[in-house]
């Protein structure tokens, strides 16, 4: 009996993969590579938000000539490096033109490979790490990175606070939060800085000793480059213990499960970010409405509508890679990566337009924001840019 | 049936499917979800039979599996990354200590080795231990050694928490395939073998078999070493499928999705750990992937259906397995030529209810 | 003085994470102590508890919320094991195992459905959840009450099974679970008591935890659960003192380890100890020492 159950469900298999025919005429997808859960959980549903409103805004675009349906063809990477190579692979036998993601480098680096051997363009909406981009020709990103993330955090913590020491606090095994705490490192020792580094495990919700340490050793200022999720607890335990070092932390920290988590407490919090919410009024405004239309809209976006850096970002992939298709003339994936090159548009987050050498967007901005414990919104500081 | 027969049968019956994979690579596009689910089940495959030899045949009960994957993977992608792309990978390391590359096939023995030796160093101590003791213990150390290998001071040779990327790996599905196979064969002829024989005693009473003049240090040494090794040739074959790996996927989590996979099947059967593995990879990164998805038929919006939903089925259907087959898929017998002849013509009912289709 | 608000932050966050762990382990010990079973969902269930906590908090104010949690964590593990564990009371232990690994891994995955993978953030409880200062030190009032609260609940324990009528049935069953049934000791209705104390306690600690680890995600209670577990091992499994006395030991080293700058071996280390400890006296510090039956 138990064979029998076997067999069918090998036949029934072997069924759907000769029934997978190719998509129908008229239809471009694009695929929508990003994690819905696990730790990066919270900024990938934001981050598919900005893209899901873009969606709704252009479900349609012309190709050679040609009006195409566009369909979003979206699968959870589940954050982990192990999970998202399986999740790619279904996006790459789906036959998508184009690939949007992910949140998170580690995962866009797992998947990269598999993108390339598909012959499928991806385009990184907020990876940050220089690694995603280098050495191939295929993933292409429209964000900065993090070698100047973390320049533009070293300069603003010796500016802005006159820092000379720092604590800095990353996780073990997340290859964004190691590489950004390097670039940070290494800027801040250049500046003449000092470096106190600490580590903490997966699973670790105890940050007690770290701020203790960072007190200890009389830091000026506290730089945890973590996702949200490790965030929340290290807010919370900054406050309870009174810590009175500024906070800073990278584009993740730019979510409202911070400023949640910072409300009514006595923590200084600078991140520094894509967007800047007031950045663009219009889309503001559609992208409110858009979330707040929908309860499992609400619901992704952490139950209240502030706009995500993340969700500008989503906004702007989505056209870029309209705008890829265009140029294209064609689905095919391997003209669409050939246009990317040449792509420029104009987003809501500023101007896109990649480099010719790794396809990273040429960016020599990033906002930095204070989270404001009383309103619970983000405040704007400055604009910071680094002369190269 | 006679011996030859049966034995050309199977032989056919593993060329024919070899075959069709040949076939199916040339027909499919590559990319296809199939040879994915097919690689990594292969991949399962090994490990969850490797497994099986610790706690299925020997009786061990360890969960230190993920940990000697995690030291194959290293193995293998630390040796084989070439070294002009060292640079680039080992970006905060200047290159890493390492200024070499092996050939892919010889790295997989090398990481079958050194996890055999890690698992030699680490059975002096735990191997003493009993039953539970030994299965936390060895979780112990699959922890440790994760924690090890993303330790900043060994990044040189690990990349510390980085990944490794951009070694060279084999595309085909039928290298996975043949792999594997040759590898899950070496297992069988070793429990067929006068150890597999003692491995068993062991399993069924310690005490008996030490009085039957069985070594059982000795034994329980061998059974764990060279179960740890499979589990470091399925970790380089892991690092070959994924492309790019990283210390922190090798969680006490995987250990007990190995270890499901093992029971489904049905635990001291080789074949059922195959099977449970194919299925176990197929259903859960693959066909019930629909369930995460809203999906409306004719105006009708299915409830429940959502991102996660996926992953509720899918483990409700492994605890109904658990509680109601509590033998897995295939028990303790194993699939066989002998098996389904016997099956088909009636013969040898009696027989097999003694367990002819077994070993 | 100096040297004092400098390092008590660490030990005071250590005994208090030990007296957390201490109230999960005591369900792992008393467990295994009759059922030989490595119940590895309880972990889980704390988890459970910490989500329960947060939704019912947004619907009722938090002096009936809290014994919401208590009672619906009591169900969940009474529940668990009557559908999970007792179908396989005959079958090989490996089975019951495997089941409880089953169902750590449906409550991750149901709690992974339910929030949709994002972070709850745990509510604030009034009184506990404040912050403030001893020694110079600041901190939450939970990580001082929590040591005093884990004495004065394990107390209670020993006595209830050194006193009662179901305490001396708890202790026949783990002394001889085959014995005591023949006794007349309705077997079934013990180790239900054994996973609702369990349960009641992994609650209480999950009350004292997230007020002060506030994210509450569906893998938080992996962690916390391994650790109590080798906690219960450590401590000798099977003796509640024992399971105490080892969580106060690596909750206190975890952070003496960490506060030395040897952050990224803070969690091998707790698995270093026990292996140690394994190896020179495999039953645990305060286990008693098992004999194999021929």
């Amino acid at each position: 009996m138990k064979k029998k159950i076997v067999s069918a469900l090998m036949a029934v298999s072997m069924a759907a993969v000769v029934m997978a025919v190719p998509a129908m005429a008229d239809t471009v997808k694009i695929g929508v590579y990003e994690p819905a859960s696990g730790d990066n959980g919270a900024g990938g549903k934001q981050e598919v938000l900005g893209m899901q409103y873009a969606h709704s805004m252009t479900p349609t675009v012309e190709i050679g000539g040609v009006t195409y349906d566009v369909e979003l063809d979206i699968v959870d990477n589940e954050s982990s490096n192990d999970k998202g190579p399986s999740a790619a692979s279904k996006l790459v036998s789906d036959g998508v033109s184009v690939v949007l993601g992910s949140y998170g480098s580690g995962v866009s680096i797992a998947a990269s490979d598999i993108f390339k051997d598909g012959g499928v363009p991806a385009i990184g909406v907020t990876c940050t790490n220089p690694q995603v981009t280098q050495g191939n020709t295929h993933y292409f990103r429209i964000c900065f990175l993090d070698p100047f993330q973390g320049t533009v955090l070293a300069n603003f913590a010796s500016e802005t606070f006159g820092a000379k020491k720092a604590y800095v606090l990353t996780k073990l095994g997340d290859d964004y939060s190691t590489g950004l705490g390097f670039y940070f490192t290494k800027a801040f020792e250049e500046l003449g800085g000092e470096v106190v580094k600490g580590e903490f495990p997966e699973g670790n919700s105890d940050f007690t000793s770290y701020i203790t340490d960072a007190k200890n050793e009389g830091c000026d200022v506290f730089f945890t480059p973590t996702s949200t999720e490790a965030a929340a607890n290290e807010i919370e335990q900054a406050a309870a213990q009174g810590l009175t070092i500024p906070l800073l932390a990278g584009d993740t920290w730019d979510s409202n499960v911070i400023l949640n988590a910072a409300e009514g407490k006595d923590v200084q919090i600078y991140v520094t970010t894509f967007y800047q919410e007031g950045g663009n009024p219009e889309f503001d405004e559609g992208i409110k409405e858009f979330i707040n239309s929908d309860s499992t809209n609400l619901a992704n976006n952490g139950n209240d509508d502030t706009v995500a850096a993340v969700s500008a970002m989503g906004y702007d992939a989505y056209y870029t890679a309209l705008e890829a298709l265009k140029a294209a003339g064609s689905t095919d994936p391997a003209a669409v990566n050939e246009a990317l090159w040449g792509v420029t548009y104009d987003g809501v987050s500023g101007h896109i337009e990649f480099d010719q050498e790794n396809g990273d967007a040429i960016r020599n901005s990033a906002f930095v924001k204070v989270a404001n414990t009383e309103s619970g919104a983000w405040d704007f500081v400055s604009e910071q840019t680094i002369s190269e | 049936m006679k011996k030859q027969t049966e034995a050309f049968v199977s032989v056919a019956l593993i060329a024919a499917l070899l075959i069709v994979l040949f076939v199916l690579e040339r027909v499919i596009p590559s990319t296809s979800m199939l040879f994915t689910v097919l690689k990594k089940g292969a991949i399962y495959a090994l490990v969850a039979v490797s497994m099986n030899l610790l706690n299925g045949f020997t009786g061990l009960f360890s969960l230190g599996q993920a940990g000697f994957m995690l030291v194959g993977a290293y193995t293998y992608g630390v040796l084989t990354i070439p070294v002009d792309q060292r640079a680039n990978v080992y970006m905060y390391y200047d290159g890493g200590l390492i200024q070499f590359a092996l050939h892919p096939i010889l790295a997989i023995v090398i990481a079958g080795i050194i996890a055999g030796i890690f698992a030699y160093l680490i059975g002096l101590p735990v191997l003493r231990l009993k039953s539970d003791y030994l299965a936390i213990a060895t979780l112990g150390f699959a922890e440790i050694i994760r924690a090890v290998f993303q330790w900043d001071k060994l990044g040189p040779l690990t990349n510390g928490s980085n990944l490794l990327r951009n070694y060279p790996s084999y595309k085909s599905v039928l290298f996975y395939f043949a792999a594997s196979g040759v590898c899950i064969a070496l297992i069988v002829l070793l429990i067929n073998s006068t150890y597999g024989r003692a491995f068993k005693a062991i399993r069924d009473d310690e005490v008996a078999a030490e009085a039957m003049g069985i070594n059982l240090a000795h034994h329980k040494r061998i059974a764990f070493v060279v179960s740890s090794f499979f589990a470091g040739v399925s970790g380089a074959l892991l690092a070959m499928y994924q492309t790019s790996i990283q210390a922190s996927m090798f969680k006490s989590a995987m250990t007990y999705e190995i270890l499901l996979i093992v029971v489904i099947g049905g635990i001291g059967s080789i074949t059922g750990s195959c099977i449970s593995s194919f299925l176990f990879i197929i259903l859960s990164e693959w066909l019930l992937r629909f369930l995460d998805s809203e999906l409306v038929i004719g105006g009708f919006k299915v409830p429940l259906l959502r991102s996660g939903f996926r992953k509720v089925v899918f483990s409700i259907i492994i605890m109904i397995i658990v509680l109601f087959f509590r033998q897995g898929i295939m028990g303790t017998k194993e699939f066989s030529v002998r098996g389904i002849y016997n099956r088909i013509t009636g013969k040898g009912r009696k027989a097999q209810k003694g367990g002819a289709a077994d070993e | 003085m100096d040297w004092l608000s400098k390092n008590l932050p660490y030990l005071m966050a250590g005994i208090s994470v030990g007296g957390q762990y201490a109230l999960i382990a005591i369900g792992y010990t008393m467990v295994y102590g009759i059922l030989r079973l490595i119940n590895f969902a309880h972990g889980d269930i704390f988890m459970v508890a910490g989500l329960v906590m947060v939704y019912a908090s947004t619907v009722m104010p938090v002096y009936l919320a809290i014994p919401l949690v208590l009672v619906v964590t009591v169900v969940i593990g009474f529940v668990v094991e009557r559908v999970a564990y007792k179908p396989l009371r005959s079958a090989p232990r490996m089975s019951v195992m495997i089941s409880a690994i089953g169902v750590s891994y449906l409550l991750q995955n149901l709690a992974l459905y339910v929030t949709g993978g994002l972070a709850q953030q745990y509510p604030a409880i009034p009184w506990i959840s404040d912050t403030i200062t001893v020694f110079g030190v600041t901190t939450k009032r939970v990580t001082v009450i929590t040591p005093p609260l884990v004495i004065v609940l394990v107390a209670a324990l020993v006595m209830l099974i050194q006193k009662t009528k179901i305490g001396m049935a708890m202790r026949a069953a783990s002394k001889d679970f085959e014995t005591s049934q023949l006794m007349g000791i309705r077997i079934n209705s013990v180790i239900s008591m054994t996973f609702i104390i369990g349960s009641f306690l992994a609650a209480v600690g999950s009350l004292l935890f997230f007020s002060n680890y506030t994210g509450v995600t569906p893998t938080v209670g992996a962690m916390p659960g391994l650790k109590a577990f080798v906690a219960a091992v450590f401590g000798g499994i099977g003796s509640i003192p024992g399971a105490v006395i080892g969580a106060f030991i690596i909750g206190i080293s975890e952070n003496i380890i960490k506060g030395l700058g040897w952050t990224t071996f803070s969690d091998a280390f707790t698995f270093a100890l026990l292996i140690v400890v394994l190896i020179f006296k495999p039953t645990g510090l305060f286990g008693e020492a098992a004999n194999d039956k021929v």
